[in-house]
Protein backbone atom coordinates (compact mmCIF):
# COMPACT_ATOMS: atom_id res chain seq x y z
CA UNK A 1 0.00 0.00 0.00
CA UNK A 2 1.44 3.34 -1.01
CA UNK A 3 0.51 6.16 1.33
CA UNK A 4 1.17 9.66 -0.01
CA UNK A 5 1.11 12.66 2.30
CA UNK A 6 0.74 16.33 1.43
CA UNK A 7 -0.92 15.83 -1.98
CA UNK A 8 -2.96 18.63 -3.50
CA UNK A 9 -6.09 16.64 -2.78
CA UNK A 10 -5.19 16.16 0.88
CA UNK A 11 -4.32 19.85 1.29
CA UNK A 12 -7.31 21.26 -0.58
CA UNK A 13 -9.56 18.57 0.91
CA UNK A 14 -8.74 19.76 4.43
CA UNK A 15 -10.18 23.17 3.51
CA UNK A 16 -13.31 21.51 2.07
CA UNK A 17 -13.96 20.09 5.56
CA UNK A 18 -13.96 23.60 7.04
CA UNK A 19 -16.70 24.87 4.73
CA UNK A 20 -19.74 26.46 6.29
CA UNK A 21 -17.70 27.10 9.41
CA UNK A 22 -16.08 29.89 11.40
CA UNK A 23 -12.34 30.02 12.11
CA UNK A 24 -11.52 32.19 15.13
CA UNK A 25 -8.36 34.07 16.17
CA UNK A 26 -7.21 33.10 19.67
CA UNK A 27 -4.20 34.20 21.70
CA UNK A 28 -4.21 31.57 24.47
CA UNK A 29 -5.55 28.13 25.44
CA UNK A 30 -8.49 29.59 27.36
CA UNK A 31 -9.73 31.52 24.32
CA UNK A 32 -9.18 28.44 22.15
CA UNK A 33 -11.49 26.43 24.42
CA UNK A 34 -14.14 29.16 24.30
CA UNK A 35 -13.92 29.09 20.50
CA UNK A 36 -14.19 25.28 20.34
CA UNK A 37 -17.15 25.27 22.74
CA UNK A 38 -18.85 27.92 20.60
CA UNK A 39 -18.62 25.66 17.55
CA UNK A 40 -15.55 27.01 15.72
CA UNK A 41 -14.28 24.62 13.01
CA UNK A 42 -10.69 25.68 13.68
CA UNK A 43 -8.70 28.27 15.61
CA UNK A 44 -5.93 30.58 14.43
CA UNK A 45 -3.23 30.78 17.09
CA UNK A 46 -1.49 34.16 17.22
CA UNK A 47 0.21 36.35 19.76
CA UNK A 48 -1.89 39.46 19.26
CA UNK A 49 -5.19 39.82 17.43
CA UNK A 50 -5.02 42.26 14.49
CA UNK A 51 -6.70 45.08 16.46
CA UNK A 52 -3.87 44.95 19.01
CA UNK A 53 -1.17 44.67 16.34
CA UNK A 54 -2.68 47.82 14.87
CA UNK A 55 -2.89 49.63 18.22
CA UNK A 56 0.57 48.64 19.50
CA UNK A 57 2.48 48.86 16.22
CA UNK A 58 5.96 47.39 15.85
CA UNK A 59 6.97 44.33 13.85
CA UNK A 60 4.45 41.48 14.06
CA UNK A 61 5.94 37.97 13.75
CA UNK A 62 5.14 34.26 14.04
CA UNK A 63 3.89 33.25 17.50
CA UNK A 64 5.94 31.63 20.25
CA UNK A 65 6.01 27.81 19.71
CA UNK A 66 5.15 27.27 23.40
CA UNK A 67 1.97 29.26 22.97
CA UNK A 68 1.00 27.32 19.84
CA UNK A 69 1.63 23.99 21.55
CA UNK A 70 -0.49 24.98 24.54
CA UNK A 71 -3.35 25.76 22.20
CA UNK A 72 -2.85 22.47 20.32
CA UNK A 73 -3.04 20.63 23.64
CA UNK A 74 -6.18 22.50 24.72
CA UNK A 75 -8.47 21.76 21.76
CA UNK A 76 -9.40 18.86 19.46
CA UNK A 77 -10.24 21.02 16.42
CA UNK A 78 -7.60 22.06 13.84
CA UNK A 79 -5.07 24.70 14.89
CA UNK A 80 -3.77 27.16 12.30
CA UNK A 81 -0.97 29.67 12.72
CA UNK A 82 0.39 32.66 10.82
CA UNK A 83 3.76 33.10 9.13
CA UNK A 84 5.02 36.38 7.66
CA UNK A 85 4.70 36.78 3.89
CA UNK A 86 7.80 35.24 2.31
CA UNK A 87 9.21 33.97 5.62
CA UNK A 88 9.70 30.32 4.69
CA UNK A 89 11.68 29.54 7.82
CA UNK A 90 8.79 30.60 10.05
CA UNK A 91 6.66 28.30 7.91
CA UNK A 92 9.14 25.42 8.37
CA UNK A 93 8.99 25.98 12.12
CA UNK A 94 5.19 25.94 12.11
CA UNK A 95 5.17 22.75 10.03
CA UNK A 96 7.54 21.09 12.50
CA UNK A 97 5.12 22.00 15.30
CA UNK A 98 2.39 20.13 13.44
CA UNK A 99 0.01 23.05 12.89
CA UNK A 100 -2.84 22.01 10.60
CA UNK A 101 -2.77 25.03 8.26
CA UNK A 102 -0.39 27.96 7.81
CA UNK A 103 -1.75 31.40 7.02
CA UNK A 104 0.85 33.35 5.05
CA UNK A 105 -0.61 36.55 6.34
CA UNK A 106 -0.49 40.26 5.56
CA UNK A 107 -1.53 40.85 9.19
CA UNK A 108 2.08 40.14 10.18
CA UNK A 109 4.89 42.37 8.96
CA UNK A 110 6.09 41.02 5.59
CA UNK A 111 9.54 39.41 5.45
CA UNK A 112 9.84 39.68 1.66
CA UNK A 113 8.41 42.51 -0.41
CA UNK A 114 8.71 40.65 -3.71
CA UNK A 115 8.26 36.91 -3.20
CA UNK A 116 5.77 34.81 -1.33
CA UNK A 117 6.65 31.41 0.16
CA UNK A 118 7.00 28.51 -2.30
CA UNK A 119 4.17 26.57 -0.74
CA UNK A 120 4.63 23.44 -2.92
CA UNK A 121 7.73 22.74 -0.80
CA UNK A 122 5.59 21.92 2.25
CA UNK A 123 3.46 19.01 3.48
CA UNK A 124 1.30 21.34 5.55
CA UNK A 125 -1.31 23.28 3.53
CA UNK A 126 -1.38 27.09 3.26
CA UNK A 127 -4.14 29.68 3.17
CA UNK A 128 -3.33 33.08 1.66
CA UNK A 129 -5.16 36.38 1.43
CA UNK A 130 -6.31 38.00 -1.81
CA UNK A 131 -8.04 41.23 -2.74
CA UNK A 132 -8.78 40.21 -6.34
CA UNK A 133 -8.79 37.19 -8.66
CA UNK A 134 -5.29 37.72 -10.07
CA UNK A 135 -3.80 37.79 -6.58
CA UNK A 136 -5.77 34.66 -5.61
CA UNK A 137 -4.52 32.76 -8.68
CA UNK A 138 -0.90 33.84 -8.12
CA UNK A 139 -1.13 32.42 -4.60
CA UNK A 140 -2.69 29.18 -5.88
CA UNK A 141 0.08 28.96 -8.47
CA UNK A 142 2.58 29.14 -5.57
CA UNK A 143 0.77 26.25 -3.86
CA UNK A 144 -1.90 27.85 -1.65
CA UNK A 145 -4.62 25.25 -0.95
CA UNK A 146 -7.18 27.76 0.34
CA UNK A 147 -7.83 31.46 -0.27
CA UNK A 148 -9.39 34.04 1.99
CA UNK A 149 -10.45 37.46 0.85
CA UNK A 150 -8.38 39.91 2.88
CA UNK A 151 -10.72 42.62 4.05
CA UNK A 152 -9.04 45.05 6.43
CA UNK A 153 -8.03 43.09 9.53
CA UNK A 154 -8.48 44.50 13.01
CA UNK A 155 -10.97 47.20 12.08
CA UNK A 156 -14.41 45.68 12.64
CA UNK A 157 -15.31 47.44 9.37
CA UNK A 158 -16.66 44.93 6.87
CA UNK A 159 -16.55 47.20 3.83
CA UNK A 160 -13.20 45.99 2.50
CA UNK A 161 -14.15 42.32 2.87
CA UNK A 162 -17.27 43.15 0.90
CA UNK A 163 -15.26 44.95 -1.77
CA UNK A 164 -12.81 42.03 -2.12
CA UNK A 165 -15.56 39.39 -2.33
CA UNK A 166 -17.39 41.43 -4.97
CA UNK A 167 -14.15 41.91 -6.89
CA UNK A 168 -13.19 38.22 -6.87
CA UNK A 169 -16.74 37.11 -7.70
CA UNK A 170 -17.10 39.73 -10.43
CA UNK A 171 -13.83 38.78 -12.09
CA UNK A 172 -14.80 35.09 -12.05
CA UNK A 173 -18.17 35.90 -13.65
CA UNK A 174 -16.41 38.00 -16.28
CA UNK A 175 -14.06 35.13 -17.18
CA UNK A 176 -17.00 32.73 -17.44
CA UNK A 177 -18.64 34.94 -20.04
CA UNK A 178 -15.54 35.24 -22.27
CA UNK A 179 -14.75 33.50 -25.54
CA UNK A 180 -11.93 30.99 -25.18
CA UNK A 181 -9.64 33.01 -27.44
CA UNK A 182 -9.99 36.01 -25.12
CA UNK A 183 -8.59 34.17 -22.09
CA UNK A 184 -4.95 34.75 -23.10
CA UNK A 185 -5.33 38.50 -22.73
CA UNK A 186 -7.43 38.01 -19.60
CA UNK A 187 -4.54 36.04 -18.07
CA UNK A 188 -2.14 38.84 -19.00
CA UNK A 189 -4.40 41.46 -17.43
CA UNK A 190 -4.94 39.41 -14.26
CA UNK A 191 -1.18 38.72 -14.07
CA UNK A 192 -2.07 35.09 -13.46
CA UNK A 193 -1.11 31.80 -15.15
CA UNK A 194 -3.18 31.01 -18.25
CA UNK A 195 -3.93 27.42 -17.15
CA UNK A 196 -5.54 28.61 -13.90
CA UNK A 197 -7.44 31.37 -15.70
CA UNK A 198 -8.82 28.80 -18.13
CA UNK A 199 -9.80 26.47 -15.28
CA UNK A 200 -11.69 29.26 -13.50
CA UNK A 201 -13.39 30.33 -16.75
CA UNK A 202 -14.64 26.77 -17.30
CA UNK A 203 -15.68 25.91 -13.75
CA UNK A 204 -16.99 29.34 -12.72
CA UNK A 205 -15.23 29.12 -9.36
CA UNK A 206 -11.79 29.12 -7.76
CA UNK A 207 -10.06 25.72 -7.78
CA UNK A 208 -9.76 25.94 -3.97
CA UNK A 209 -12.05 26.84 -1.09
CA UNK A 210 -12.66 30.61 -0.67
CA UNK A 211 -13.21 31.96 2.85
CA UNK A 212 -13.54 35.59 3.78
CA UNK A 213 -11.78 37.61 6.48
CA UNK A 214 -11.10 41.10 7.75
CA UNK A 215 -13.52 43.26 9.71
CA UNK A 216 -16.26 40.72 10.45
CA UNK A 217 -17.71 41.61 13.86
CA UNK A 218 -21.37 40.53 13.97
CA UNK A 219 -23.54 37.52 13.03
CA UNK A 220 -25.05 39.62 10.24
CA UNK A 221 -21.54 40.41 8.90
CA UNK A 222 -20.79 36.67 8.76
CA UNK A 223 -24.08 35.95 6.96
CA UNK A 224 -23.44 38.82 4.54
CA UNK A 225 -20.13 37.26 3.53
CA UNK A 226 -21.72 33.83 3.10
CA UNK A 227 -24.38 35.33 0.85
CA UNK A 228 -21.58 36.91 -1.24
CA UNK A 229 -20.38 33.38 -2.00
CA UNK A 230 -17.83 32.78 0.77
CA UNK A 231 -17.41 29.12 1.78
CA UNK A 232 -16.85 30.17 5.40
CA UNK A 233 -15.48 33.02 7.52
CA UNK A 234 -12.45 33.95 9.59
CA UNK A 235 -13.22 36.15 12.59
CA UNK A 236 -10.18 37.80 14.10
CA UNK A 237 -10.51 40.62 16.59
CA UNK A 238 -14.32 40.64 16.27
CA UNK A 239 -14.89 37.99 18.95
CA UNK A 240 -12.37 38.48 21.73
CA UNK A 241 -12.45 42.28 21.44
CA UNK A 242 -16.20 42.26 22.09
CA UNK A 243 -18.17 42.42 25.33
CA UNK A 244 -19.27 38.77 25.43
CA UNK A 245 -16.92 36.57 23.39
CA UNK A 246 -18.52 33.16 24.10
CA UNK A 247 -22.00 34.24 23.06
CA UNK A 248 -20.84 36.31 20.11
CA UNK A 249 -18.75 33.39 18.84
CA UNK A 250 -21.70 30.97 19.08
CA UNK A 251 -23.98 33.53 17.40
CA UNK A 252 -21.59 33.95 14.46
CA UNK A 253 -21.43 30.15 14.04
CA UNK A 254 -25.25 29.96 13.88
CA UNK A 255 -25.50 32.83 11.41
CA UNK A 256 -22.84 31.25 9.16
CA UNK A 257 -24.85 28.02 8.87
CA UNK A 258 -28.23 29.80 8.44
CA UNK A 259 -26.89 32.73 6.41
CA UNK A 260 -30.03 32.82 4.26
CA UNK A 261 -32.51 32.78 7.15
CA UNK A 262 -32.99 36.31 8.55
CA UNK A 263 -35.03 35.03 11.48
CA UNK A 264 -32.21 32.81 12.73
CA UNK A 265 -29.73 35.70 12.26
CA UNK A 266 -32.07 38.02 14.20
CA UNK A 267 -32.30 35.54 17.08
CA UNK A 268 -28.55 35.03 17.05
CA UNK A 269 -27.99 38.80 17.17
CA UNK A 270 -30.03 39.40 20.35
CA UNK A 271 -28.38 40.39 23.62
CA UNK A 272 -24.76 40.00 22.56
CA UNK A 273 -23.59 43.15 24.34
CA UNK A 274 -20.97 45.47 22.88
CA UNK A 275 -19.47 44.62 19.50
CA UNK A 276 -15.81 45.56 19.05
CA UNK A 277 -15.55 49.33 18.77
CA UNK A 278 -13.84 49.32 15.42
CA UNK A 279 -12.15 51.79 13.11
CA UNK A 280 -13.54 53.05 9.82
CA UNK A 281 -11.19 51.88 7.08
CA UNK A 282 -11.62 55.28 5.40
CA UNK A 283 -9.97 56.91 8.46
CA UNK A 284 -6.88 54.69 8.19
CA UNK A 285 -3.93 56.33 6.47
CA UNK A 286 -2.82 54.27 3.46
CA UNK A 287 0.47 53.01 4.99
CA UNK A 288 -1.55 51.42 7.81
CA UNK A 289 -3.78 49.39 5.52
CA UNK A 290 -2.81 45.73 5.73
CA UNK A 291 -4.78 44.56 2.67
CA UNK A 292 -2.24 46.28 0.40
CA UNK A 293 0.50 43.90 1.57
CA UNK A 294 0.85 41.00 -0.89
CA UNK A 295 2.07 41.05 -4.47
CA UNK B 1 -35.79 7.08 -2.29
CA UNK B 2 -35.32 10.55 -0.87
CA UNK B 3 -31.85 11.12 0.54
CA UNK B 4 -30.73 14.06 2.68
CA UNK B 5 -27.27 15.43 3.37
CA UNK B 6 -26.91 16.99 6.82
CA UNK B 7 -25.90 20.52 5.81
CA UNK B 8 -24.95 22.25 9.07
CA UNK B 9 -21.23 22.39 8.20
CA UNK B 10 -18.70 20.49 6.11
CA UNK B 11 -18.24 19.22 2.56
CA UNK B 12 -21.95 19.01 1.79
CA UNK B 13 -21.58 20.02 -1.88
CA UNK B 14 -19.15 17.15 -2.63
CA UNK B 15 -21.53 14.56 -1.15
CA UNK B 16 -24.39 15.99 -3.19
CA UNK B 17 -22.30 15.69 -6.36
CA UNK B 18 -21.34 12.10 -5.55
CA UNK B 19 -24.99 11.19 -4.90
CA UNK B 20 -26.02 12.90 -8.14
CA UNK B 21 -23.62 10.56 -9.92
CA UNK B 22 -25.58 7.65 -8.38
CA UNK B 23 -28.84 9.03 -9.85
CA UNK B 24 -29.97 10.42 -6.50
CA UNK B 25 -31.17 13.99 -6.12
CA UNK B 26 -30.55 14.71 -2.44
CA UNK B 27 -31.85 17.61 -0.35
CA UNK B 28 -29.88 19.61 2.21
CA UNK B 29 -31.08 18.99 5.76
CA UNK B 30 -30.81 21.87 8.24
CA UNK B 31 -34.27 21.85 9.81
CA UNK B 32 -36.56 19.26 11.44
CA UNK B 33 -39.06 19.65 8.57
CA UNK B 34 -36.35 18.73 6.06
CA UNK B 35 -35.28 15.71 8.09
CA UNK B 36 -38.89 14.50 8.13
CA UNK B 37 -38.88 14.42 4.31
CA UNK B 38 -35.95 12.05 3.86
CA UNK B 39 -35.70 8.25 3.91
CA UNK B 40 -31.92 8.14 4.31
CA UNK B 41 -29.25 10.55 5.51
CA UNK B 42 -25.59 11.28 4.74
CA UNK B 43 -23.41 12.85 7.44
CA UNK B 44 -20.63 14.74 5.60
CA UNK B 45 -17.02 15.35 6.43
CA UNK B 46 -16.39 18.42 8.55
CA UNK B 47 -15.79 19.16 12.22
CA UNK B 48 -17.70 16.63 14.30
CA UNK B 49 -17.77 18.97 17.32
CA UNK B 50 -19.36 21.77 15.27
CA UNK B 51 -21.89 19.56 13.48
CA UNK B 52 -22.97 17.83 16.72
CA UNK B 53 -23.39 21.12 18.50
CA UNK B 54 -25.35 22.81 15.69
CA UNK B 55 -27.63 19.78 15.45
CA UNK B 56 -28.58 20.28 19.07
CA UNK B 57 -29.07 24.05 18.82
CA UNK B 58 -31.36 23.69 15.81
CA UNK B 59 -33.48 20.87 17.21
CA UNK B 60 -32.14 18.05 15.03
CA UNK B 61 -30.10 16.12 17.58
CA UNK B 62 -32.88 14.14 19.27
CA UNK B 63 -34.75 13.69 16.00
CA UNK B 64 -31.73 12.21 14.20
CA UNK B 65 -31.01 9.92 17.16
CA UNK B 66 -34.62 8.73 17.08
CA UNK B 67 -34.60 8.16 13.31
CA UNK B 68 -31.35 6.16 13.62
CA UNK B 69 -32.89 3.93 16.27
CA UNK B 70 -35.94 3.44 14.02
CA UNK B 71 -33.65 2.08 11.30
CA UNK B 72 -33.09 5.06 8.97
CA UNK B 73 -30.15 4.23 6.66
CA UNK B 74 -27.24 6.57 7.36
CA UNK B 75 -23.80 6.94 5.80
CA UNK B 76 -21.13 8.97 7.58
CA UNK B 77 -17.71 9.94 6.21
CA UNK B 78 -14.94 10.99 8.62
CA UNK B 79 -16.75 13.42 10.97
CA UNK B 80 -19.87 11.45 10.02
CA UNK B 81 -18.25 8.24 11.28
CA UNK B 82 -17.50 9.92 14.60
CA UNK B 83 -21.08 11.15 14.88
CA UNK B 84 -22.41 7.62 14.24
CA UNK B 85 -20.13 5.83 16.71
CA UNK B 86 -21.44 4.61 20.06
CA UNK B 87 -18.16 5.61 21.70
CA UNK B 88 -15.54 8.23 20.77
CA UNK B 89 -12.01 8.40 22.17
CA UNK B 90 -10.13 11.74 22.27
CA UNK B 91 -13.44 13.55 22.01
CA UNK B 92 -14.00 17.06 23.24
CA UNK B 93 -15.49 16.95 26.76
CA UNK B 94 -19.27 16.77 26.40
CA UNK B 95 -19.09 16.31 22.60
CA UNK B 96 -22.49 15.51 21.08
CA UNK B 97 -22.66 12.36 18.95
CA UNK B 98 -25.72 10.56 17.58
CA UNK B 99 -24.41 7.02 18.11
CA UNK B 100 -26.17 3.89 16.84
CA UNK B 101 -23.21 2.14 15.24
CA UNK B 102 -21.62 -0.31 17.67
CA UNK B 103 -18.04 0.88 17.28
CA UNK B 104 -15.41 2.75 19.27
CA UNK B 105 -13.72 5.42 17.18
CA UNK B 106 -10.54 7.36 17.92
CA UNK B 107 -10.65 10.95 16.66
CA UNK B 108 -7.68 12.27 14.63
CA UNK B 109 -6.16 8.80 15.08
CA UNK B 110 -3.86 9.05 12.06
CA UNK B 111 -2.49 12.34 13.37
CA UNK B 112 -2.64 15.99 12.46
CA UNK B 113 -2.99 17.48 8.98
CA UNK B 114 0.73 16.94 8.16
CA UNK B 115 0.01 13.19 8.56
CA UNK B 116 -3.08 13.24 6.32
CA UNK B 117 -2.64 10.99 3.28
CA UNK B 118 -4.21 9.22 0.35
CA UNK B 119 -3.82 5.59 -0.53
CA UNK B 120 -5.30 2.74 -2.62
CA UNK B 121 -7.18 0.34 -0.36
CA UNK B 122 -9.30 -2.79 -0.74
CA UNK B 123 -13.02 -2.37 -0.16
CA UNK B 124 -15.04 -5.54 0.47
CA UNK B 125 -17.98 -4.97 -1.86
CA UNK B 126 -17.08 -7.91 -4.09
CA UNK B 127 -14.94 -5.92 -6.52
CA UNK B 128 -11.22 -6.61 -6.81
CA UNK B 129 -10.47 -3.01 -7.82
CA UNK B 130 -8.92 -0.76 -5.22
CA UNK B 131 -10.53 2.41 -3.94
CA UNK B 132 -8.53 5.64 -3.75
CA UNK B 133 -9.07 6.74 -0.17
CA UNK B 134 -8.34 10.25 1.13
CA UNK B 135 -7.73 10.48 4.88
CA UNK B 136 -7.84 13.97 6.42
CA UNK B 137 -7.14 14.18 10.16
CA UNK B 138 -9.01 10.92 9.99
CA UNK B 139 -10.38 8.72 12.77
CA UNK B 140 -10.03 4.95 12.86
CA UNK B 141 -12.12 2.26 14.48
CA UNK B 142 -10.58 0.71 17.59
CA UNK B 143 -13.34 -1.70 18.62
CA UNK B 144 -16.29 -3.21 16.80
CA UNK B 145 -19.36 -4.91 18.23
CA UNK B 146 -20.39 -8.45 17.16
CA UNK B 147 -22.80 -7.29 14.43
CA UNK B 148 -20.34 -4.93 12.79
CA UNK B 149 -18.85 -5.92 9.44
CA UNK B 150 -15.39 -4.52 8.60
CA UNK B 151 -15.25 -3.55 4.92
CA UNK B 152 -11.80 -1.93 4.74
CA UNK B 153 -8.73 -1.51 6.94
CA UNK B 154 -5.46 0.42 6.94
CA UNK B 155 -2.59 -1.18 8.87
CA UNK B 156 -5.09 -3.40 10.71
CA UNK B 157 -7.25 -0.44 11.75
CA UNK B 158 -10.79 -0.67 10.34
CA UNK B 159 -11.64 2.39 8.22
CA UNK B 160 -14.95 1.26 6.66
CA UNK B 161 -17.60 -0.50 8.73
CA UNK B 162 -21.23 -1.42 8.47
CA UNK B 163 -23.92 -2.68 10.78
CA UNK B 164 -27.40 -3.19 9.31
CA UNK B 165 -28.49 0.15 7.84
CA UNK B 166 -25.59 2.18 9.24
CA UNK B 167 -22.40 2.58 7.20
CA UNK B 168 -19.31 4.67 7.90
CA UNK B 169 -15.88 5.37 6.39
CA UNK B 170 -13.05 7.29 8.00
CA UNK B 171 -11.96 8.45 4.53
CA UNK B 172 -13.59 10.84 2.04
CA UNK B 173 -14.87 9.13 -1.14
CA UNK B 174 -16.67 12.39 -1.97
CA UNK B 175 -13.31 14.01 -2.82
CA UNK B 176 -12.11 11.58 -5.49
CA UNK B 177 -14.72 11.37 -8.24
CA UNK B 178 -14.94 7.58 -7.76
CA UNK B 179 -18.54 7.03 -6.64
CA UNK B 180 -18.30 3.37 -5.69
CA UNK B 181 -18.66 4.00 -1.95
CA UNK B 182 -21.76 6.17 -2.39
CA UNK B 183 -23.23 3.61 -4.81
CA UNK B 184 -22.58 0.91 -2.21
CA UNK B 185 -24.49 2.95 0.39
CA UNK B 186 -27.43 3.58 -1.92
CA UNK B 187 -27.70 0.14 -3.53
CA UNK B 188 -26.41 -2.24 -0.84
CA UNK B 189 -27.30 -0.45 2.40
CA UNK B 190 -30.15 2.03 1.96
CA UNK B 191 -32.29 0.42 -0.75
CA UNK B 192 -32.49 -3.07 0.84
CA UNK B 193 -33.18 -1.54 4.28
CA UNK B 194 -35.99 0.64 2.96
CA UNK B 195 -37.53 -2.19 0.93
CA UNK B 196 -37.65 -4.34 4.03
CA UNK B 197 -39.64 -1.63 5.83
CA UNK B 198 -42.17 -1.54 2.98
Amino acid sequence: MSEVKGTGRVKRGMAEMLKGGVIMDVVNAEQAKIAEDAGAVAVMALERVPADIRAQGGVARMSDPDMIEKIQAAVSIPVMAKARIGHFVEAQVLQSLGVDYIDESEVLTPADYENHIDKWDFTVPFVCGATNLGEALRRINEGAAMIRSKGEAGTGDVSNAMQHMRKIGGEIRRLSSMREDELYVAAKELQAPYELVKEVAQSGKLPVVLFTAGGIATPADAALMMSMGADGVFIGSGIFKSGNPAERAAACVKATTFWNDAKVIADASRGLGEAMVGINVADLPAPHRLAERGW
Amino acid sequence: MKVGVLALQGDVREHIKALNACNINPIEVRRPSELAEVDALVLPGGESTTIGQLSEIFGLYDLIKARISQGMPVYGSCAGMILLANEVLDAKVGQKIFGGLDITVRRNAFGRQVDSFESDIDFADGSAAKVRAVFIRAPWVEKTGPDVQILASVESHPVAVRSKSLFATSFHPELTGDHRIHRYFIEEVARPALEKVK
